[in-house]
């Protein structure tokens, strides 16, 4: 084997294992949401998050605009803050937009869902949602189902 | 009674000599690499004979792994309906973990053994003597190439491993199972995180490949240069590496996922 | 200039509980072919490895060419073995590497020469050992003889003052061990270096050394020119020279008398 084909070989190794690399990065991770580029970001206060995380995804019509950038509690007011970064193509929210924690599917993932309003101002960059709705906590639902069952029967 | 505590106690102090040795040894080949950046053509070569050679076993574990993950999670998943899940589930299970350990375990079978019996030779015909004798450093020779091309072999061959155990579980999922490809890509793209997942991941490897390149390249150095001990040597440095992979990754996940 | 080369003054060392030289001291001089002779398992081979400095002496010291070899800094060690050659037993060819490369080892290492003068050089080496048709052939190709002298043009790559030889005798057939005598002593001439041969092979090492040193139990048995030695007073030289079964070496391994032996096995 002389050398200068060991040295192909060893590059074509170097070569695969980069292909590996970024065929992994692109095809099944979400570099694409790191590399979106140009952002701006939202605050909206809830009572409870539920199972929300950083990086869970923000939609509007089912389409993912956006990543939770950050996740605070203000022990003054009681509520979970949130931080969103919005991709900037999509800056035409109006400002009484609704925020809401929903899930998913039956089992999936949390992720925070706008509607918009119908005001004609838009959101700029570092402003608050005020209307927004928590998410549904399986046992608030059932204690509230049990208890509305209890008034009926009186 | 009293015997058996002093054989224990003897046992005892002979494994930390033994780590102290092989810590002094960690130390100097580290610092032998430095003399690498003249002699580049010596890693090269190692990393064909390390790195390259095991990219064959390590394609087709990985195929295997990769389509039989997605099998078995196919069925583990179809009861709940949720057999859409099969490409995140896979991906996960491929870039956390299955690909860093078995890519270790399959290093440590493959190159590891090679590289303990190479050297230990190298030991047993005084090779190693000879080079010393011709005024070369076989640290600088011999040890640093090898330990260093399996410090950068491993990650590159764990992510290839991941890689084509993920084209292995698309071709089972998809083209075999008929589920449809659009959640197969979908999904993971939603739920792995390049940095909690890939770059762990292969910050994992980079560690099993110190840890076992490093396994591999002492026991073949401190061999006892015999026929038989070179047989133990070989045997050890696949059983220890094994071992101290399988240990350092609960380590590492306990640090790394723990949130 | 100074007539001896290696100089070992009250030599001391020891392999885990087993003595191997006790108070050991030896003149080797810079020229002619200096012979090192004793019985397997003497520690001949582990006093060339000392005066390599590859191990270190409990005490004593070993003096290469007026440099105390066990305390120099690995740099200067290093450049005092690139005047030393050494050939081991098996040959220590790099087997990775075909002939014409391992000759060309250490040139290529220690040296900058360009690749033509290098050929010349390697060739040249070769062809004093009579293997320059060998260039290409890889070690495993060799036979033992043949390894030996291809280490032999290794060894003298780099020109060195004294050529040490661990055990070049063992384990030849007649022609490959008439070669490496004749070797051995025509380089020695030619070269004008030091060459130290450890041998227990009487009959050849006697025929070409200049001066031979017996050593036995760690400690200098006799020195002297091969004919001293052949006409030596001394009755375990004697039976070392010649190769007797027994004398003051007992041909039985201790042991307490055969009929009590026998007689115990009987009853056991």
């Amino acid at each position: 084997m002389t050398s200068r084909k060991i040295e192909i070989l060893v590059g074509l190794f170097v070569a695969g294992a980069i292909a590996a690399f970024f065929m992994l990065a692109m095809k099944v991770s979400n570099m694409s949401s790191y590399s979106g580029g140009e952002s701006y970001s939202l605050t909206a206060n809830f009572d409870n998050i539920g199972g929300l995380k950083v990086r869970s995804p923000v939609s509007a019509g089912g389409v993912t605009i956006g990543r939770v950038s950050d996740i605070q509690y203000n022990s003054e007011t009681y509520e979970a803050v949130i931080r969103m970064d919005i991709d900037a193509q999509y800056n035409r929210f109006p400002v009484d937009t609704a925020a809401s924690i929903l899930t998913s599917g039956l089992l999936g993932e949390q992720y925070v869902g706008l509607e918009p309003g119908a005001e004609e101002d838009y959101l700029k960059d570092g402003d608050v949602i005020d209307l927004t709705q928590s998410a549904l906590v399986l046992e608030q639902i059932i204690g509230q189902f049990l208890y509305s069952q209890g008034d009926k029967k009186e | 009674m009293i015997d058996r505590l002093a054989n224990l106690g003897a046992t005892t102090l002979a494994a930390f000599e033994r780590l102290g040795r092989a810590s002094v040894f960690l130390l100097v080949v580290l610092a032998s690499c430095t003399s690498l950046l003249r002699r580049p053509s010596l890693l090269v070569k190692q990393l064909y004979s390390v790195g390259v050679q095991t990219l064959i076993i390590v394609i087709v574990a990985g195929l295997f792994v990769g389509m039989v993950m997605a099998l078995q999670s196919y069925y583990g998943l179809v009861d709940f309906g949720a057999e859409d899940s099969v490409g995140v589930m896979v991906v996960l299970s491929l870039l956390r973990e299955l690909g860093p350990v078995v890519t270790a375990l399959l290093f440590a079978g493959r190159a590891g053994s090679a590289l303990t019996a190479e050297i230990g030779l190298m030991k047993a015909t005084e090779q190693l003597s000879g080079m010393e004798m011709m005024a070369v450093n076989p640290m600088q020779r011999v040890m640093a190439p090898r330990f260093l091309a399996g410090v950068i072999s491993m990650p590159l061959l764990a992510t290839i491993f991941s890689a084509v155990g993920v084209l292995g579980a698309y071709l089972v999922a998809v083209q075999m199972l008929g589920l449809d490809y659009g959640p197969f890509w979908s999904q993971p793209q939603a739920k792995v995180d390049l940095y909690d997942d890939l770059y762990n991941g292969i910050i994992k490897s980079l560690v099993f490949g110190v840890v076992a390149a490093w396994i591999a390249v002492f026991e073949g150095y401190d061999c006892v240069p015999t026929s038989e001990g070179l047989g133990q040597a070989t045997t050890r440095t696949v059983v220890y590496s094994s071992l101290a992979v399988l240990f350092l990754d609960f380590i590492l996940t306990a640090l790394m996922f723990s949130k | 200039m100074n007539q001896i080369l290696v100089k070992i003054r009250d030599l001391h060392f020891s392999r885990g509980e087993r003595k191997i030289f006790d108070g050991l001291s030896l003149d080797i001089p810079r020229s002619g072919i200096t012979a090192i002779m004793g019985p397997s398992g003497t520690g001949k081979t582990t006093l060339l490895k000392l005066i390599a400095g590859q191990l270190r002496p409990e005490q004593g010291s070993i003096e290469v060419d007026g440099e105390n070899v066990h305390r120099l800094k690995t740099r200067e060690l290093f450049e005092l073995r690139k005047r030393m050659g050494m050939l081991f037993q098996t040959g220590a060819l790099l087997t990775d590497l075909s002939v014409f490369e391992n000759v060309a080892y250490p040139l290529r290492e220690h040296t900058r020469l360009d690749e033509a003068m290098l050929r010349h050089l390697v060739l040249l080496k070769l062809n004093a050992v009579g293997l320059r048709g060998a260039a290409q052939l890889m070690p495993s190709q060799l036979s033992g003889g043949m390894a030996r002298r291809v280490a032999l043009a290794r060894a003298i790559a780099l020109d060195p003052m004294m050529i040490m030889y661990d055990e070049p005798f063992t384990g030849q057939d007649p022609i490959s061990m008439g070669v490496l005598v004749s070797l051995i002593k025509e380089l020695n001439d030619a070269l004008d270096i030091c060459s130290i041969v450890v041998s227990h092979d009487v009959p050849e090492t006697l025929s070409i050394a200049n001066q031979v040193h017996i050593i036995s139990a760690g400690r200098l048995v006799e020195s002297g020119t091969p004919e001293q030695l052949g006409n030596s007073q001394s009755e375990w030289t004697h039976q070392f020279i010649h190769g007797d079964a027994d004398g003051p070496v007992p041909f039985h391994y201790p042991a307490k008398p055969l009929l009590e032996d026998l007689f115990q096995a009987g009853r056991a």
